[in-house]
């Protein structure tokens, strides 16, 4: 468990690219400047793609967290 | 910092060929690339009205087609083959959670990715403007090249 604080879940297990990533832009976008937005997903492309993702956007992965098969992203969004 | 800028033109109306350009336009849309699609040939099949799920994949003249047991080249020309292809394919995106073609097209839309219709193929082909979906512009080579010319990728699929 992570002792990070969210404000919004996104639960993107069982999707598969580019699901994971278009859930996430909008569930971002959502969001106010600073806060935290956790993804938890099965596709094993999202650890990668979800880096990529964040560089592009300038959104801010404050961690990211692996357990049986799922990936759990704490997004902030910085703007 | 402008946005970078992306193309695609889509000229297959296959299944497995309607897919790299939708999965791409929306993601590159959700990094904040603004993207055009430029649909001809073929490729206008996935933008006819009502059309996007009904994509077939042909099981012949590709090798790497997964089939439950090898079918012969001569079996896959039967009636129904394609049919049981297509439903194969389908089922397996299905079942790993990929959103359909008509699903993609949609969040294209949404996410603001430009489509842009082949006026010269529809000609050919006997596509009127109205049998293509809403939202869509028509125009030729140079529309798209005006749009390439600034754009970082230009794809042509």
């Amino acid at each position: 468990m992570s002792d990070i604080k969210f404000d919004q879940v996104l639960d993107a297990k069982g999707m598969s690219c580019p699901l994971p990533i278009l859930k996430t832009k909008k569930a971002v976008e959502a969001l106010s400047k600073d806060q935290v937005l956790k993804v938890e997903a099965t596709d094993a492309g999202s650890k990668n793609d979800m880096a990529s993702w964040a560089k592009r956007t300038g959104n801010e992965i404050l961690k990211v967290e692996e357990a049986s098969g799922t990936f759990t992203f704490y997004i902030k969004k910085t703007s | 910092m402008a946005n970078k800028k992306m193309t695609i033109i889509a000229s297959k109306g296959s299944l497995d060929m309607a897919y790299p350009p939708l999965i791409l336009a929306t993601t590159a849309a959700a990094m904040d690339v603004d993207v055009t699609i430029f649909f001809t040939f073929f490729g206008l099949d996935i933008i006819k009205k009502g059309n996007a799920d009904k994509l077939k994949i042909s099981p012949i003249g590709n090798p790497a087609m997964p089939m439950p047991v090898p079918i012969p080249t001569l079996i896959a020309t039967l009636p129904g083959m394609e049919a049981m292809a297509t439903a194969m394919m389908k089922s397996m995106f299905n079942k790993h959670g990929v959103a359909t073609i008509g699903q993609l097209l949609d969040l294209a839309k949404e996410a603001g990715v430009k489509l842009i219709a082949c006026q010269m193929t529809m000609d050919v082909m006997g596509v009127k403007q109205s049998d293509i979906v809403d939202g869509v512009e028509f125009g030729g080579a140079a529309t798209w090249l005006d749009v390439a010319a600034d754009s970082q990728i230009n794809l042509f699929v």
